[in-house]
This record gives structure tokens, sequence and C-alpha cells, in this order.
């Protein structure tokens, strides 16, 4: 009963029967999208394009108005108060419709049966593509914001710019880290790994010095090999246009992670327990998972989920592959759209602005998200900041680090959703020793290749 | 005799391993509903650990985010009353009309409900939302009831039930006395059925109580979850995040939630036991 795949992300949650709701519905979902992307250009400019860019979305939010905003984030209540406080006329009604694949399934849904859908949404960024291929996501260069670019990270704008067109705006991102338990690194005198080759050594150390402690836990997460692929500088996807899509999960980047990480599954160095799992927070508080590579969203949870651990925890860099070459990768995060399908765009662009790129964005990141704002990961007051659950460290300097050493243009499959709920049949095969690691990136890809195909798309699989 | 011994002590460790697997999960829902989210994770599992707070849990249980899970209460409970009991007086006039009347197309009817008992009612959750957005119902209670107000399986039931509990020759006697129709079936037929209705009404409580699929494709807004939906959501919050793990409150919730159905069944068990048994034996 192994639910393998928690789906990823900073939010990354799905599991059970989830995984088969998002399998159903998207397959549902999708038909209309592979029918045609026509029904994308029904909506787009919206009726109020007449007077779009700043002085139309000042406008909107003059005249009364009410929005509806899906999103699952804890701090959003907080940000459509602030919103409603500075703009009474516009009332946001927020909607928790579900963490992640949940909300997902819903929102396709909804589009498929062309009623029910939010003004807004809460999308993480590998869903976004999915998304706004179909056409279900409004064009806010239209609406003005295009001028924000220069407020985010190139990487992070890289995953709202989507086939030529802003499909939202960031939210907070989740650069990848090391973190770690320094009582236990030091209790088997163990050396941080600067780079993944120490890793692995670190890996074999600490199981033989004691068969109960494992450096990390994994059983096979889409998310995290995605973004494992990315740190590698692989680039296993692309899209080009609306229907073109390549895989290649045998390029170097890929090839490199395989090579690693094959090793680590075979000699059973990582703890087979999916994360999010209560066995997974056991072992993190009783520190028979030493660490975690993960986004640098991590901080509040452990804080949250895992008390006993404090002052245990530290942060370090996410190992590199070439030592002194720091190449580190997003994981998790999300953003919000406009649908194409809202009344309202401009308010609805409006809201935004203000969620994520105005006064929103201070409040998110006060409740823990990682910022994607460039002006506050590198305010000074962000980076002072020394979390006494991590031993007083200034953990915010190393993950800004992180966010600053991005690999850029990464791209995510236009149906990633799905790809993703298909990977404990293929790749997570490989970590019950049914099949080598390498052997189940091949057929992950076939089988979203052949997936991609059924939906419309014109996919080259390279191998 | 010694074989004969040997063999009951067989079925009784047999009995007492099914016991335990089914007991255990119950025994882990108790103890850890009395733990803090603190100790949950630090404390053996299967065994009291930590502070006792399981009244705390349940006070912060029914107060959580506005008293949330009351209100979810309040909706599973609707779902039943409403989804079970329409979908028990349904199938007990049907399946009693189609054993006791004569019609044309009865045998169709017959084939058509045979071959609904065979599809599972998750297959049928995406078509059935697609056609109640049409009907623009999503996101409303009504569209958690009425596709829990079908039962072919509660028909099916009732339908071979009546065929042997109500004799045809009482049924004429009561017409020949001068009853119509609707007056035999309420004084007379329905109880001599009650068995059977009691049995069908245990059945759809269980299956509305423990709705998942069909709700959480249906509705968007927490408002109008059931408890299946909203405890899920209450336990994948916390991978989200800044997210507050509430687990404690999940595995509380949990339990607030099977005790109701529990006692629906220590109530209704009996009635169960003879339903189950009728119609197994053609006299």
């Amino acid at each position: 009963m192994q639910l393998a795949n928690t789906n990823r992300t900073r939010a990354r949650g799905l599991r059970r029967a989830s995984v088969a709701a998002a399998g159903l519905a998207l397959a549902a979902g999708l038909a209309a999208c592979s029918s045609g992307g026509a029904s994308s250009s029904s909506a787009g400019a919206g009726p109020l394009a007449a007077a779009s860019g700043a002085a139309g979305i000042a406008a909107a939010l003059q005249q009364p108005t009410t929005l509806t905003l899906w999103a699952w984030a804890p701090q959003t209540k907080d940000i459509v108060a602030a919103f409603e406080k500075k703009y009474p006329k516009v009332k946001v009604n927020l909607v928790n419709a579900g963490t992640a694949t949940d909300e997902y399934t819903k929102l396709d849904n909804a589009i498929k049966a062309g009623s029910g859908a939010p003004d807004l949404a809460q999308i993480e960024y590998y869903a976004l593509p999915q998304f706004a291929l179909q056409g279900a996501l409004a064009d806010l260069s239209a609406d003005g914001l295009g001028s924000l670019q220069s407020q985010f990270s190139a990487a992070v704008w890289d995953s709202v710019d989507i086939g030529g067109k802003l499909v939202g705006l960031p939210q907070d991102t989740g650069p990848m880290a090391l973190f770690y338990n320094k009582t236990v690194f030091d209790k088997y005198h163990l050396a941080v790994p600067a780079t993944w080759a120490q890793y692995a050594a670190d890996a074999k150390k600490l199981h033989a010095a004691n068969p109960k402690e494992y450096i990390g836990n994994d059983v096979g997460d889409p998310g995290f090999v995605t973004s494992m692929i990315w740190a590698a500088g692989g680039h296993p996807y692309s899209v080009s246009g609306t229907k073109d899509v390549s895989i290649n999960l045998q390029d170097p980047g890929s090839v490199k992670f395989a090579d690693l990480w094959s090793p680590l599954i075979s000699g059973h160095l990582l703890d087979p327990i999916s994360s999010w799992s209560t066995q997974w927070y056991t072992g993190l508080a009783n520190g028979s998972i030493a660490s975690l590579v993960t986004g640098a969203w991590m901080p509040v949870d452990l804080e949250s989920g895992v008390p006993t651990g404090k002052a245990d925890w530290r942060v370090a860099p996410m190992p590199e592959w070439a030592s002194g070459q720091p190449a580190t990768s997003e994981n998790g995060g999300s953003a919000d759209s406009v649908l194409a399908g809202s009344k309202n765009q401009l308010a609805a662009a409006g809201f935004l602005q203000f969620m994520n790129a105005g006064p929103g964005a201070q409040i998110s990141a006060d409740s823990g998200d990682f910022p994607s704002s460039n002006a506050i990961i590198n305010s000074a007051s962000f980076l002072a900041q020394a979390p006494a659950y991590f031993g007083g460290q200034q953990i915010n300097k190393v993950l800004a680090q992180s966010a600053s050493s991005v690999m850029p243009g990464w791209s995510y499959l236009p149906f990633q959703v799905y790809a993703n709920s298909i990977f404990p049949n293929s790749v997570g095969q490989a970590y019950t020793g049914r099949s080598s690691l390498d052997a189940g990136l091949q057929q992950w890809q076939q089988q979203s290749a052949s997936y991609g195909t059924q939906q419309g798309f014109s996919v080259t699989s390279k191998s | 005799m010694n074989g004969r011994k040997r063999h009951s002590l067989l079925l009784n460790l047999l009995m007492t391993v099914m016991l335990l697997y089914a007991v255990l999960p119950l025994f882990w829902l108790v103890v850890n509903s009395t733990k803090t989210q603190r100790s949950l994770f630090t404390t053996f599992g299967l065994w009291f650990g930590g502070p006792f707070v399981l009244w705390s849990n349940i006070h912060q249980v029914l107060t959580y985010d506005n008293g949330i899970f009351v209100r979810w209460l309040g909706n599973t409970l609707l779902y039943v009353v409403a989804g079970a009991g329409g979908a028990t007086a349904l199938a007990t006039l049907a399946g009693y009309g189609l054993a006791k009347y004569q019609f044309p197309g009865k045998r169709a009817v017959f084939a058509v409900v045979l071959a609904a008992v065979a599809v599972p009612g998750t297959a049928l959750a995406v078509p059935t939302f697609l056609f109640f957005s049409d009907l623009h119902l999503t996101n409303t209670p009504w569209a958690v009831i009425v596709p829990s107000l079908v039962s072919p399986f509660g028909l099916y039931l009732i339908w071979v039930y009546a065929q042997d509990a109500v004799p045809a020759e009482l049924l004429d006697a009561a017409r020949i006395d001068g009853a119509g129709e609707l007056r035999t079936f309420f004084r007379i037929s329905l109880r001599l059925l009650g068995p059977g209705v009691v049995t069908v009404l245990l059945f759809t409580i269980v299956a509305t109580w423990n709705n998942y699929f069909l709700p959480l494709i249906m509705l968007s807004t927490p408002r109008w979850y059931p408890l299946t939906v909203g405890l899920n959501d209450w336990n994948i919050q916390s991978y989200t995040a800044g997210g507050q793990a509430i687990y404690n409150l999940v595995i509380t919730g949990s339990l607030l939630t099977v005790i109701p159905i529990m006692i629906a069944f220590l109530i209704l068990q009996r009635y169960w036991r003879s339903g189950l048994a009728a119609g197994s034996v053609k006299q």
C-alpha cells in the first residue's frame, strides 16, 4: 500500500483518493483542452479590455465588485482583509477549495463545465502550464502587469511567463537547500556535504555507523526528481507554441541525477518513508532522518510539525554537482492567476497586483512563505532574521543565495499534474527494487509521451 | 474428539487475529486522540503518552475555524437523513411494486437494476458532475443528496425480501376486505417488510455517511462539506508552507465521526442480520 507520490511541492499533498480524482477528472478536463485551443481566444482580453492598464485597474477597483478567490495558503485571509480595507468597494470571497491537486481537479471540472470557476486561483508552478495552454488563464500583460517583471528574479518570472503570455504573478517560491539535523551530524562526525559526492559518502557513513539512521527519506517523489534534474542542469521538458512538446529524461542532467541517486536507493541508504506521513514526522523528530533536500518553505513546516527539533536544525546550501559552482532549482511554490472566464478581469488583476506585488507580498513573507519578490528577499530585515528554531542561524541568507542560483530555462510539461500522478507506476518501481531508476525514468517518459499524444499534443520523445 | 478440539482452537485463534485486525485501528484512534500534536510524533503510537488532552482536543475540534466541524457534522446529518432516508423510501416503494404487481416491462426493469448494482458509484462520479453542472446544481447540497437517493442494491434487496415476506394471499385477503392498495401497503405490507427496510436503511446510512468521492468533486465550498471531505482538508492543510499541522484534531475529529455510525450499527444490527438472511432460502 505505498502511496508513494507525495506529488511534490511546497504544498505537496495529494495522495490516495485525490490522486485517483486527479487522474479521472484530468482525463475529462484535458479532453476539453485537446479539442481546441480555440476556447482560449474567447476570454483572454475580457470585457473591460478597452480601458486596460494601470488606469483601467485603478478605475475597476473603485467599482462595487465581488471577486471569488480559490486559495489554500493560510495567510491569504489576512491579505484579503488588508485589500478590502484599502478598496472597500471590492469584496473578495475567499474559498479554500482544497489543497493543490484537490483544487486542480475542481478547477478543471469547473472550466470544462463552463460554470462555477472562480475569478482567481492559487496554482503551483508545475501545474500552471496545464491550465495556461488550455487557455484557461488570462494574459495579464494585457492588463499592464508585464511591467512588474523587474520585481522578480528571472527564474521565477520564467515560471509564470508561458508561451509569451503572463499567466500569473508569483506568490511564494521554493529555492532548494539542505536542511540538516546538526545534533545528529555532530554525533556521527559528519561533514555538512558541500557536493553531492560528499552527500553520498555521508549517506553511507551514517547508515554504517547506525543502521537506524538515514541521511534522508525517499520513496519516489516526482516533484523532488524534477527539481533535482533541474538543479543538475537538465532540461527534460520543452514546449514550443501550444502543441509541440518534447520529453527527454535521458538528457545530461537527468543522467547525472540517476547516476547519483541509483546507488543510494539500491544501497538502501534512504529511509523508505514518504514525506508528510506520520512516520516522516516521527523520523524528523527522533533524528532517524538526518536531513532534507527541499524548498525554502520548509522552515515553518519544521517549526510547526517538529517542535521538538528546536535548535537541532540548520540550513546549508544545496549540495553542488561541481565544487564551487552553485546551481539550484525551485521545489514547489505557487502563483496566483486570473481565470480567462472571469467577468471581472481588471479588478481581479488589481487584486493580484496587491497580493503578490504589493502589500500582500510582505504579509505572505511574514507568515513564513519564502517570498518571490526581489525587494523582500534582499531586504536587510529579511536577511537578518535568526530564528531560535535554527539555533539563531541567519537562514534567509542561505536561502536567498539559493534563490539567486536557480538554473534558468526550466519548463514543466503542459500535463505535468497527470504525469506526476503516474510517477509511482514507473519511476516509483525503482524504489521497491523492481526496476532500475534509469529504466523507470525511461518508462515515465514513454507513458507521459503517450498520454500527451492522446491529449492532442505533438510529442517528441527523445532517447 | 481430539481432532475436534484442535479444530476449534484454530478457529478461535483465527477469530482472535481477525478481532485484533478489526479493533486495532480503532484502539489506535482512541489512544492517539488523547495526545497533543507534539506528543503524537514523540511517544509510542499504540499506548498513551504525554499529557492526556482528550477533552481539550474535543473542545478544539468543535471550535477550530469558527466551529466548522459542527457545520460539517450538520451537513453530514442532512445528507444522511435526506439521502439515506430518501433512498430507503424510494427503494422500498419500487422494490415492493416490482415484487407484487404484474406489468409489462418488468423483466427489463429487473435487468437494468441488476446491471446498476454492478456499477460502482465512483465510476459515475465524473459524468454525474458534468450532468449536475449543466443543471447548475454543483456546489449545492442537492448535488450530494440527489445522487444518494438512488440505491439499486437497496431496491433489489427489498424486491427479493418482499417476494417472501409478503404473501400474495394476504394481499388478496386485504383486497377482498375492501382495503385500497395504498392502505394495504402502509397498514400491512410495510410492517412485514420492516427488517428489510431497516437493512436497506443501514446500508444507505453507512454509504452516505462515508461518502467521500462524490462530495469531493461536487462541492468547492467548505461550508457544504460533509465530515469526510472536511477532515481530509484538515489533514492536508499542513502540507503547505505556513499551514498549521493539526493532526491531533484530525484524529480526534475522526473519532467523533465514527461514534454516531457505531451507535447506529449497535441499534440496528439485529435487523441487519435477519435482513441479510432474507431470501436466502426458497420456501
